[in-house]
């Protein structure tokens, strides 16, 4: 008998096509399995009216042989995109009461595509963290355990840790994520889930509240490569809204999906070899290495050299975007006010902002000030964006010699909530492989590869040169025919 | 370089954040320990590198100048915490 909540996007379309079942059961599946995953704090605000709605237009759409591509599939929306009607925060309480009266594109594209929401999910503050603990609500939990017979709960990484955590825990079959540094990547590798980050540009970013302008690119998260490529072609697309909306056809990538990689040169950059990288890291990177010559590929080593400096320029460059853009939380035009006493305006700022973002948004907010002010911008931010031309070039060179890049996602297998949170520059290291193609606003994706010795999801990345997610969704599939990796979570919640 | 206590309230008034004292002490070494690690980007040559405008080649478009937009006011004001009068409400800001 099939289980629908165990079905994918893919699954779930065809099913619904050949009549195996009603968008409305498909909807009803998974609302029941979001209102019994509480304990996973994954969903903020649970709709299941709306995941109802759209298959209830689904169902009698396809009475008349209507089908549109995503027709009677539900899924997880992260709660930085704005959708009417429904409350929206980014995990901050300097949002909480907000209900956008507009549509980000990308989900009104998803609507339009006939996609319905089973709810908003959780995520780190303003998509600034890397574990899901700087939420305003509560921590995200991952729905793995270790197996060392132990109970801690573990982090789904971040910041798009709702929507792996949910994906994981089959309560939703996909979801969007976003990722400025690694936040749709590095949750998906410790969940074992996949998930890519397309070409800067591709996704508009309308409707998405805004962390590092210049670095933010919504992507999709699902169990499958298939499916990440089905979710992306219906996120993707031109948007005269947005500045950067990269004016281009969005690619038939589901139907080009191929996982013989004969003729594709892949390099392996030396600079990844991290100081200190566990050991069962290094040899699931070298059977990815095994898996792409067996599929076909051509291995060649090739060097990135500015690769350490990535992760500094980035906390140079990303709050000091973020500082400029959170400067419009002001407590006037929408969100939390705190108005002392008394207070004029500007201590009605300074105070709805203290009362309204966490810990580390303030950091990063304070951080980015510093850098973009008069005495130091030049020392520090201008320098940060020389760097990252230096990096941008690294990847233009090694294209020279390879076509795609194949690294580890992250530096660890999920770690145990609270436990690297004394440090930010602990956590901040996180991000160290997946912050150099965010830099250079290349596509990136991470594939589950195999389980760590403690039971837990590691991820492999795949990273494209501009444009060429089908490159990247091709290599990850030649990675998850041979990796086989069918392990999920046991359910305890 | 070394970040004071100076400094730091001297970003928080910039960044319009009120900072209590504890807070102001706690953030000091961790600005600094951060700033320590961001400083490693000084040792990179970057004699004529030009600095990062676009990571995607992308020329910014231009349209016509005409209004797509408006006739929204009760839309805009309705996430406001104190709209008054078809506006937004703020604390007297001139005695």
């Amino acid at each position: 008998m099939t289980v629908i909540t165990d079905l994918g996007i893919a699954q779930i379309r065809d099913g619904f096509r050949n009549g195996r079942f009603s968008a409305t059961e498909v909807a009803s599946a998974f609302n029941a399995a979001v209102a019994g995953a509480g304990a996973l704090n994954a969903v903020l605000v649970a709709t299941p009216d709306h995941a109802l709605a759209a298959a209830d237009v689904a169902d009698r759409e396809r009475a008349s042989g209507v089908f549109r591509p995503l027709s009677g599939v539900p899924i997880g929306m992260k709660d930085l995109f704005c959708t009417v009607g429904v409350p929206a925060t980014a995990a901050s309480h300097i949002l909480e009461g907000f209900v956008p009266p507009y549509e980000s594109t990308v989900s009104g594209k998803l609507w339009a595509a006939g996609a319905g929401m089973l709810g908003k999910l959780n995520m780190d503050q303003f998509a600034m963290g890397s574990s899901n603990e700087t939420s305003a609500f509560g921590n995200v939990i991952s729905p793995w355990k270790r197996n060392d017979g132990g109970n801690a709960a573990l982090t789904p990484g971040g910041s798009s840790g709702g929507s792996s955590s949910a994906i994981a825990a089959h309560i939703v079959p996909a979801a969007t994520g976003t990722d400025t540094g690694g936040s749709i990547r590095q949750p998906a590798a410790f969940t074992g889930i996949c998930g890519i980050k397309p070409t800067y540009g591709r996704c508009s970013r309308f409707g998405i509240v805004a962390f590092a302008s210049s670095l933010d690119q919504a992507g999709a998260m699902a169990r499958d490569v298939r499916d990440c490529a089905i979710l992306l072609e219906a996120m993707a697309g031109f948007d005269p809204k947005d500045s950067t909306s990269l004016d281009a056809p969005v690619p038939h990538w589901e139907a080009a999906l191929s996982g013989n990689l004969k003729g594709k040169r892949i390099g392996i950059p030396k600079e990844y070899h991290a100081e200190g990288m566990p050991a069962e890291i290094e040899a699931l990177w070298q059977q990815g290495i095994a898996w792409l010559k067996d599929a076909g590929a051509e291995i060649v080593n090739v060097s990135l050299p500015h690769t350490k400096y990535a992760l500094p320029a980035y906390y140079v460059i990303a709050p000091a975007e973020a500082s400029s853009n959170l400067a419009r939380y002001d407590g006037v035009r929408y969100g939390l006010r705190d108005l002392p006493e008394g207070a004029g305006l500007q201590d009605m700022y300074a105070a709805t902002r203290a009362a309204g973002f966490g810990a580390e948004v303030k950091r990063r907010i304070m951080l980015g000030t510093f850098v973009l002010s008069s005495g130091y911008y030049d020392a520090y931010y201008t320098q940060a964006m020389k760097v990252r031309t230096l990096i941008a070039q690294d990847f233009d060179k090694a294209w020279e010699q390879c076509d795609l890049l194949l690294t580890p996602t992250a530096p660890s297998a999920a770690f145990g909530l609270g436990e690297p949170q004394e440090d930010p520059l602990a956590m901040y290291l996180n991000d160290v492989f997946t912050v150099p193609a965010s830099m250079a606003g290349l596509p990136a994706m991470s594939v589950p590869g195999g389980l760590s010795a403690l039971g837990l999801p590691l991820g492999l990345q795949i990273i494209g040169k501009a444009f060429d997610e089908q490159g990247a969704l091709n290599a990850c599939l030649a990675l998850e025919e041979r990796a086989g990796f069918t392990a999920r979570a046991e359910k305890w919640w | 370089m070394s970040i004071n206590e100076v400094t730091v309230r001297k970003v928080a008034n910039l960044a319009r954040i009120a900072l209590s004292d504890t807070e102001v002490v706690a953030l000091v070494p961790e600005f600094n320990a951060l700033l320590d690690w961001v400083n490693q980007l000084g040792e990179v040559n970057v004699a004529g590198v030009q600095p990062m405008t676009a990571v995607i080649a992308n020329a910014l478009r231009l349209r016509e100048d005409i209004v797509t937009d408006g006739n929204v006011r009760d839309k805009v004001l309705a996430n406001a915490p104190a709209a008054q009068h078809g506006f937004f409400g703020v604390p007297k800001v001139i005695e």
